[in-house]
């Protein structure tokens, strides 16, 4: 008996002293586990797991809008509203086609159109970083015409850039990565860098309010958003 | 004064002459194709098929030679409520899924927000709301018939009517968008029921607008809307000369004159 309480104690109260005696070592232990914890978490959730979530990919070749913009003067000579007041987006062959018969300038991105594209007569391809899901309704007509905003406002310097950047694919929606944007925490120094549907909200919301303000009494506080207006 | 008339929303409604309409069905297919309702092969059980638009054949039970029937087209019906934006489904809706539209009249349907608790479904006094039991599977190669401008909707959230919403909003973006149109007219916003009724028995336009013939119509003396007395205020009128069809529109007691039961709309 006396053999197994001894053993017993042993077991027991031995782990017990040794905490209460170096509770101060192993307390930096936890912290420093956690800390190296949570920092690996914010790795993998902030770095690593956007890398895995979007896909790259290429657009079919490079596009310089800076060289387009000197020749053609504003955004609509190309990306025009039809007489309909639907939005064209991006142009098609044809149109580029009364321009690029033949290879001007001697880039090999002009080659590889004039070649693959213009004398097959085949569409390209293109990426459209702003494409919205299938539940949205978005017309550029009320936005542009109406509301007068910037073609700026949503798409951002791509009018001067010289080159296509990278077309990221989320690998779950088949969204591209422009709708979402690149900041995790949701933080915009550019009204474009971000397409979300609070950023959409946070003025149709203005609107609403504002319509509510002009309708009659009866019809006040009854406005719970503007979300009819762009889903579909 | 035009100033102020500009100021007044737009109320959509729609008026049925049920002396019209054959029962052909023209209106529910018209309206499945045009907003990507799903289907299954076996159609047969109407508890979990999905007709935003359905006719329904009331009989007057009598035997013959008097026995009559008649068809009736029903859609969402758009309640406006007591008060206007008071609708059955739209204050029950846990999730804003659905909501009053005040510029258009229209009861919403958002489905990227509906999480398929059926509350609604269970409010709604015209069973015009429908639940997904199934993702939709579309035959081989229809999906490239599909509406471009209606989202086709996933397992587990409910759908309806919504007065061919899309087509305002392609209407509108012209409006916005073309030089030479500053208003939406008449025509430019038409269901696709209206449309395809070969009978003509289906008028669609602004109840609140002098110009458009739904706002003359809906004052018919044979007009009536369904179950009045509930107070749901719809949008939806139906015109007979047959007073046992008017009759059949809510539930009289005996001895209650037809058309009694008329619920008042104000202004708006």
């Amino acid at each position: 008996m006396s053999t197994i309480d001894e053993k017993y104690q042993k077991v027991v109260v031995s782990p017990v002293d040794e905490i209460i005696g170096s509770e101060k070592g192993s307390s930096a232990i936890i912290l420093v586990f956690f800390i190296a914890g949570l920092v690996a978490s914010l790795v993998v959730g902030w770095v690593i797991f956007p890398k895995v979530l979007y896909s790259q990919k290429k657009q079919p070749f490079d596009f310089s809008h800076e060289v387009h913009s000197e020749q053609v003067e504003e955004c609509t000579g190309c990306h025009f509203f039809r007489d309909d007041g639907t939005f064209a987006g991006v142009p098609k062959l044809a149109q580029c086609a009364e321009c690029h018969e033949e290879v001007q300038g001697d880039t090999p991105n002009e080659k590889v159109f004039v070649e693959e594209y213009v004398a097959k007569e085949k569409e390209v391809p293109w990426l459209i970083y702003s494409k919205q899901p299938d539940c949205v309704f978005f017309s550029h007509a009320a936005h542009v015409k109406k509301a007068e905003m910037e073609c700026k406002e949503c798409h951002g310097d791509i009018g001067t850039s010289k080159s296509l950047k990278v077309y990221e694919e989320n690998r779950l929606t088949g969204i591209s990565r422009d709708v979402w944007g690149k900041s995790i925490g949701g933080f915009k120094s550019n009204t474009w860098d971000s397409m979300k549907m609070d950023v959409c909200a946070k003025c149709h919301e203005k609107h609403a309010r504002q319509k509510e303000k002009e309708t009659k009494h009866e019809q006040k506080n009854n406005y719970k958003g503007a979300c009819f207006q762009c889903h579909k | 004064m035009k100033k102020e008339h500009d100021k007044v929303n737009k109320k959509y409604g729609m008026v049925v002459d049920l002396d019209k309409c054959t029962g052909c069905g023209s209106c529910m297919v018209a309206c499945m194709s045009e907003n990507n309702v799903p289907f299954k092969e076996d159609e047969s059980n109407k508890l979990d098929s999905i007709t935003w638009m359905r006719v329904y054949k009331v009989s007057n039970k009598k035997p013959y030679p008097n026995n009559e029937v008649f068809y009736i087209p029903r859609p969402c019906q758009h309640c406006g409520g007591q008060h206007e934006g008071h609708s059955p489904c739209v204050s029950v809706c846990p999730a804003t899924a659905t909501d009053y539209d005040y510029t258009t009249g229209i009861v919403s349907q958002v489905y990227t927000r509906c999480f398929g608790c059926r509350y609604c479904m269970a409010a709604c006094p015209y069973h015009a709301r429908y639940f997904n039991w199934w993702d939709p599977v579309w035959p081989d190669g229809m999906e490239k018939y599909l509406s471009p401008n209606v989202s086709p909707r996933m397992r587990g959230i409910v759908e309806k009517c919504s007065f061919c919403f899309h087509r305002y909003q392609v209407a509108m973006e012209e409006v916005y968008g073309s030089d030479d149109k500053e208003a939406l007219e008449e025509g430019d916003y038409q269901t696709a029921c209206t449309q395809a009724c070969p009978a003509g028995a289906i008028t669609f336009g602004d109840l609140n607008d002098e110009t458009h013939a739904v706002h003359k119509l809906k004052d018919d003396k044979n007009a009536f809307r369904l179950l009045e007395r509930l107070g749901t205020n719809t949008k939806i009128y139906y015109i007979s000369e047959r007073e046992w069809v008017r009759r059949a529109g809510d539930n009289y007691n005996p001895g209650e004159k037809t058309g009694s039961v008329k619920y008042k709309t104000e202004g708006h």
